[in-house]
């Protein structure tokens, strides 16, 4: 038997690929801390979502430290800031699964941060936590995607809007593959109720003057405005739409207004009267969340950010690994993948959370919510919704060896009609 | 017809917004040759003392015309103390320098303010009507503030012995020197003077845009351009610039949405910076401030 150059490459290969995997697993210790990592942005342009995430983790650790750990043993938390900055997160993706032996990551806020870092702890067999609301799509037995995604939220928020202010919707939505995802299911959604997506326009991350989009909204009739904007700078269409006196005439609703607690940042008057749907607002009207936001509250005192899904679900999140972990007996991997899986719940602020096992991601508790003097007035409740968007796509049931994203070239080619 | 003028005026509005955050800085680069990678967080600065001025009960209008240049220039003027006055005629260092002192402002409000701050500042005018198209009152107050601004540079330059001495110092250093001038003073003096025009920017911006600790850093890049593009002369430099490159983005943007405008403004600088090497004013209005 001859080896060719060729085959005792691809074997040289095969094993270089492998072996960071042989030694996680050869070398994970059975004893010591449970190790998480959390990777969200805390500085940069992100900050607004990450800062209240991070503060919701560290909550939800050191109380399960507090109750004795997991397992008996300690959990140990290890946070880094990739400051808005892609490299920085598959830097600190690729330190936290070779380097520290995390037992779990929690990372991501922007689609473009999660497919950054995906690929690599997939490779380095490193659990993985996405806890933003995002497009839906992701399809990989690794990563647990907790945050609701457009069949959950905005398949209930264009209904209900487009009933209360008129069919002909004008789309607004930050360029890039959320905001562009986002849009083309609200323009499904849109037509599936009769409604007219008029107009689709996409912004760059770093624009402030909205004025020429304001005059083109004005002038095309529309009845409603439907925005995905993401960001700092973003928040000054909010402010400018409503000093050009739009805010009374054509009303708009949002799938990312609020988690970035943008409601606080600014007036009563420019805000009043948005509609949102979230799987969270803090203004549930249940004992558990009361009782989470007075345990927040008075954790950070005065200067505690308003609570959103984002932080709320980075929460959940913990607790429902932590669930999982206890039910596996270990804070292995697969053990823990497993027990996710077979239904291990947990009954959070938001209500009660489960994982969805064909697509690694979550029945949650949907609420609809009208702003009004800066809070969200819940106006509608569903309970345990599954998301169905991505159920369109994924089966690991059927299909376990997956870790792709379905959504990466838009819905079309994912074979949903828009 | 009334969409026309709501959006001609919502093309100068442009302008005149590109015009109000590049003036401070075409202030200092026109006559210091000095490069500030901090213009964008002195904007911001002028952001924070009207929010901060306001919060504490100060009248918003004060508070954006008379508060927030002042705070500014004066900071404006401990840096050029303390920093730039070591730095001149050594460009590098003076990016590398100011970039620093960028960074080391954002890290100083972000510590103070937090990552996003509740800024309840509104637009304090109402609504315009023109026709059925609706525009706001605040960007029209805008607009004539920055043609103000305009012309007070000018007949600052022009007209007072202040305006002499700093064009002296700008055409020749060294022979305004001879000739008696303290020239370190008017570079002093010319630095506070364009941090507080970017501190008068920053903060008439606040109630459109908001302020957060980075923000300035969405403002430099946009304020680079037009001041290289409009060349050494301040003003005709800023105006003829802000004129092309605003409405140019305005008009893209009307046409085919925001992303291509933003293409289209850089791709305006790219092509005219390649026949105009020193910008507009390099080859036009060569006699100008």
């Amino acid at each position: 038997m001859s080896i060719s150059r060729r085959s005792f490459l691809r074997s040289t290969a095969g094993v270089t690929l492998a072996a960071p995997a042989l030694i996680n697993s050869a070398f994970a210790a059975s004893h010591g801390p449970i190790k998480f990592v959390s990777i969200l942005d805390q500085s940069g342009g992100l900050d607004i979502y990450g800062a209240p995430m991070v503060d919701a983790t560290r909550m939800a650790i050191d109380e399960m430290n507090e109750a004795g750990g997991l397992l008996g043993r300690e959990i140990e938390l290890k946070v880094y800031d990739p400051q808005s900055s892609i490299q920085f997160y598959t830097q600190f993706a690729t330190q936290a699964a070779a380097g520290d032996k995390a037992d779990v990551v929690h990372a991501g806020i922007t689609s473009a941060s999660r497919e950054a870092i995906r690929p690599t702890l997939a490779r380095y067999e490193t659990l993985y936590f996405y806890n933003t609301l995002y497009e839906g799509g992701v399809c990989d037995m690794n990563n647990f995607c907790t945050g609701s995604t457009p069949a959950q939220t905005v398949e209930k928020l264009v209904p209900y809007t487009m009933k209360k202010w008129g069919k002909k919707v004008y789309i607004v939505a930050a360029d890039y593959n959320y905001g562009h995802i986002t849009a083309q299911w609200v323009q499904k959604y849109v037509r599936d109720n009769g409604g007219d997506p008029i107009e689709v326009e996409f912004f760059p991350l770093d624009v402030t003057n909205f004025g020429p989009t304001i005059k083109k909204i004005q002038s095309s009739g529309a009845d409603m405005v439907m925005s995905a904007l993401v960001g700092g700078a973003h928040v000054s269409f909010y402010r400018q739409y409503a000093a050009a006196g739009m805010n009374k005439s054509v009303p708009v609703a949002s799938t990312t207004f609020g988690v970035g607690n943008e409601h606080k940042l600014i007036s009563a008057e420019e805000g009043d009267g948005m509609i949102c749907a979230y799987s969270y607002f803090e203004e549930i009207d249940s004992d558990a969340n009361r009782d989470f936001v007075a345990r927040f509250k008075a954790r950070m005192g005065a200067d505690a950010p308003a609570l959103n899904e984002l932080a709320a679900r980075s929460y959940e999140a913990a607790y429902i690994w932590a669930e999982a972990v206890k039910a596996a007996g270990t804070a292995d991997r697969m053990p823990v993948i497993e027990a996710l899986r077979s239904g291990v719940a947990y009954d959070g602020p938001s209500g009660r959370v489960d994982i969805e096992p064909k697509t690694n991601h979550l029945n949650q508790n949907v609420y609809l919510a009208e702003l009004k003097n800066q809070s969200f007035n819940i106006i509608e409740s569903y309970v345990s919704q599954p998301p169905t968007d991505t159920l369109m796509v994924c089966d690991l049931v059927a299909n376990p060896d997956q870790s792709v994203f379905k959504f990466e070239n838009g819905l079309k080619a994912a074979g949903i009609d828009i | 017809m009334d969409l026309f003028f709501s959006l001609a005026l919502q093309i100068i509005y442009g302008v005149a917004n590109l015009a109000l955050i590049s003036l401070g800085l075409a202030i200092v680069f026109g006559m210091m040759r000095v490069i500030n990678l901090a213009h964008g967080e002195f904007l911001m600065l002028g952001g924070y003392t009207v929010v901060v001025a306001t919060n504490n009960g100060v009248n918003i209008w004060f508070a954006m015309l008379v508060l927030a240049p002042l705070v500014v220039g004066i900071i404006g003027l401990i840096v050029e103390r303390c920093l730039i006055q070591w730095l001149y005629g050594r460009m590098i260092d003076t990016l590398l320098a100011t970039w620093g002192l960028s960074l080391l402002f954002i890290g100083i409000i972000t510590s103070i303010f937090g990552a996003s701050t509740t800024t309840v500042i509104s637009p304090p005018l109402g609504v315009v009507k023109i026709g059925e198209y609706t525009s706001s009152g605040y960007e029209l107050f805008l607009i004539l503030v920055v043609i103000a601004l305009l012309i007070l540079v000018y007949l600052t330059l022009r007209l007072t012995s202040l305006g002499l001495v700093a064009r002296a110092t700008m055409q020749n250093a060294d022979m305004a020197a001879c000739l008696g001038i303290s020239t370190s003073r008017i570079y002093m003096l010319t630095f506070s003077l364009g941090a507080a025009v970017s501190g008068l920017a920053g903060g008439l911006l606040a109630p459109m845009t908001g302020v957060l600790p980075n923000i300035g850093v969405i403002y430099i890049a946009k304020a680079f351009i037009t001041v290289i593009s409009g060349g050494v002369a301040i003003l005709a430099g800023t105006t003829s610039a802000s004129i092309l490159l605003g409405g140019v983005n305005g008009v893209i943007s009307y046409v085919t949405g925001p992303t291509f405008g933003e293409v289209a403004l850089l791709f305006t600088a790219i092509i005219l910076l390649r026949l105009m090497p020193t910008g507009i004013t390099g080859r036009f209005f060569r006699k100008s401030q």
